[in-house]
């Protein structure tokens, strides 16, 4: 009798614990996009931001910030998927691989300002590559880089030994074992992951402020030559996101609407993210039916 | 009940003596060993062809280990020595292809393990990977091994559907069409039924004394049963030893050795 009580209020506990996280995220979320969402129009999200004046957008922000995450994807899936593979199917129990593995520890665990500080120090000033998106997107993937690979990894290792064994045991090698039996099994775990890490690079500004950069030149969206200064695509230009701006208007915003501006902002910033989440959750789950065929 | 202490070397083993062409393949002193454990002594069997010959012996007394380093399966997590002798050729050697090797000597597992494809791709997948590329040969090769491992009949409108949308039971004769899809000469089995209801098990069964007239059949059987009915020859292994190794009918009737009648009287294991 006593450990059924005790279980109850156990139980009861923690059911008012998750009610609360939820509330509070309802209640950040909502805050959010009740004061944010009126200020979006067609105009916000296309037209340059101003700096003095009210009536500016965040056009070259948004575009700014996808352009940069998908740079910082290009750059860090390979990688870490070199890395994943390597740790789950290779690695041998050694030295070399503890210290690999601390070194994706300690990189995980490193505050994001401090990958700006480093990004800024290494790229901006030694490697003279100044404020640019190439700084940033490197910067972004020191952030992203470890928590990819342990997702490759760990999506690998969920894969059971028993379908290593089958593909060995019909005389395939390992490597085409891994890459045509194993990988496209992890592969839905491995597409939430990026997904998710996506919607975290695309909310990230501590980390872009020192690399990235905090102007957002105006840009020329005719102009499609990465080589040309003005073009979108140039990547030795600074590129201030959308995080990064809504933190500039909210620390030295002096156009009259700025309050407008950061909630509008703010909101595009939460629904993208949402939507990045959505996303991976739709994605993962469609394709692991797909290769289960539980449909 | 404590287990007894049984002479290891006390042994009764077949050796044929007929045309050594008879033999699909055989272990000389095969030994292996995980770490310092030495899970596999002196092993020493031949395999007669198109005979299908069964492991049984308790849990832990190395048959999976014995099967599993026929090919080579072993070879990453334990250290084997001796000879397996496979068309005048060492298989344990460091000079085999291990890849090319595996082809000719398929494995079939406990549980099943079907790859997270379509049926039709489970079979062709490796055929493909060697370089097959004709789909009227790919094709003809599915309905032949499909039809070989018993399971045209229940899957040939559904070939595009995924593998794990069939029962257990399938899954498994799945994994013996693909493996029969290599055209290998042997075919090595762990415990392939012993995830299975009564009714797969049997459909297995059959399956594979139709198989025997084509393939050399190994197979390791916790049902004495199972071993009884469908196998030509038995090996009994204990504690990492082979200790009796004969037809069938007379292991299961006359066993020359203690530990043999024991266990197969259900005294342990
Ligand atoms: N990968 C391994 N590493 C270390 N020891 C192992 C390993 N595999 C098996 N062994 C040990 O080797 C011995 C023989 O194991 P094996 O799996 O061959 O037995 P088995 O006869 O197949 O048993 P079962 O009927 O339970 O499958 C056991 O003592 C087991 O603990
Ligand atoms: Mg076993």
């Amino acid at each position: 009798m006593k450990i059924k009580l005790q279980n109850k209020i156990a139980i009861n506990i923690i059911r008012i614990i998750a009610a609360l996280v939820v509330v509070i995220l309802l209640f950040l979320l909502g805050d959010i996009l009740i004061s944010g969402v009126p200020h979006i129009s067609w105009h916000f999200l296309t037209s340059a931001s101003q700096s003095f004046a009210s009536g500016g957008g965040i056009g070259v922000q948004l575009f700014n910030s996808i352009y940069l995450l998908l740079l910082t994807l290009i750059i860090s899936f390979p990688i870490s998927l070199g890395a994943g593979i390597f740790l789950s199917e290779y690695a041998p129990k050694n030295i070399f691989t503890s210290i690999v593995r601390m070194a994706i520890e300690v990189l995980s665990s490193l505050p994001s300002v401090v990958v700006g500080l480093f990004g800024f120090l290494l790229f901006v000033v030694q490697f003279q590559m100044g404020f640019s998106i190439l700084s940033g997107a490197i910067a972004l993937t020191f952030f992203n880089l470890p928590l990819l690979t342990r997702n490759i990894e760990e999506s690998l290792r969920a894969v059971p030994d028993l379908q290593r064994e089958a593909g060995m045991a019909l005389g395939l090698s390992k490597w085409r074992t891994v890459t045509r039996v194993i990988l496209p099994e992890a592969l839905p775990g491995i597409i939430t992951g990026v997904v998710l890490g996506a919607g975290r690079v695309f909310g990230e500004a501590a980390a872009l402020i020192y690399t990235a950069g905090q102007s957002a030149t105006n840009i020329d969206f005719g102009n499609w030559n990465p080589f040309n200064a003005a073009s979108p695509l140039n990547l030795m230009r600074p590129a201030e996101t959308l995080a990064v701006h809504i933190w500039k208007i909210n620390s030295e915003g002096v156009m009259p609407d700025a309050s407008a501006v950061s909630a509008g902002a703010s909101a595009v910033l939460i629904i993208v993210v949402l939507l990045f989440n959505i996303f991976a959750r739709i994605i993962g789950n469609s394709l692991y039916r797909k290769l289960t065929a539980t449909k | 009940m404590s287990i007894e202490k049984y002479d290891f070397n006390e042994k009764n083993i077949l050796h044929f003596k007929q045309d050594k062409h008879q033999i699909a393949i055989a272990t000389h002193v095969l030994q292996v060993y995980y770490g310092n454990k030495h899970a596999l002594v002196d092993g020493d069997l031949e395999f007669e062809r198109y005979r299908i010959t069964s492991l049984i012996g308790a849990s832990g007394s190395g048959k999976s280990t014995y099967l599993r380093s026929l090919n080579r399966m072993n070879d990453n997590v334990a250290k084997v020595e001796g000879k397996i002798i496979y068309r005048g050729l060492d298989v344990n050697s460091s000079k085999i292809n291990v890849y090319e090797m595996r082809k000719h000597i398929g494995m079939v597992f406990q549980r099943p393990n079907p790859f997270s494809k379509s049926i039709r791709a489970n079979i062709t997948f490796a055929l493909k990977e060697q370089g097959l590329k004709d789909k009227k040969k790919l094709d003809e090769i599915v309905e032949l091994s499909l039809k070989d491992a018993a399971l045209w009949d229940e899957v040939k409108d559904d070939l595009d559907k995924s593998a794990w949308s069939l029962s257990g039971g399938q899954q498994q004769r799945l994994c013996i069409a693909r493996t029969i899809a290599m055209k290998p000469d042997i075919l090595l089995l762990d415990e392939p039924a012993s995830a299975l209801d009564p009714i797969s098990t049997s459909k297995i069964e059959e399956t594979l004394v139709e198989l025997k007239k084509r393939y050399t059949i190994i197979i390791v059987t916790h049902n004495m049963q199972q071993a009884s009915r469908i196998s030509d020859y038995t090996a009994f292994f204990h504690m990492g030893h082979i200790l009796e190794y004969g037809k069938t009918k007379n292991v299961f009737t006359t066993p020359q050795i203690r530990a043999t009648n024991d266990y197969i009287s259900g005294n342990f294991g």
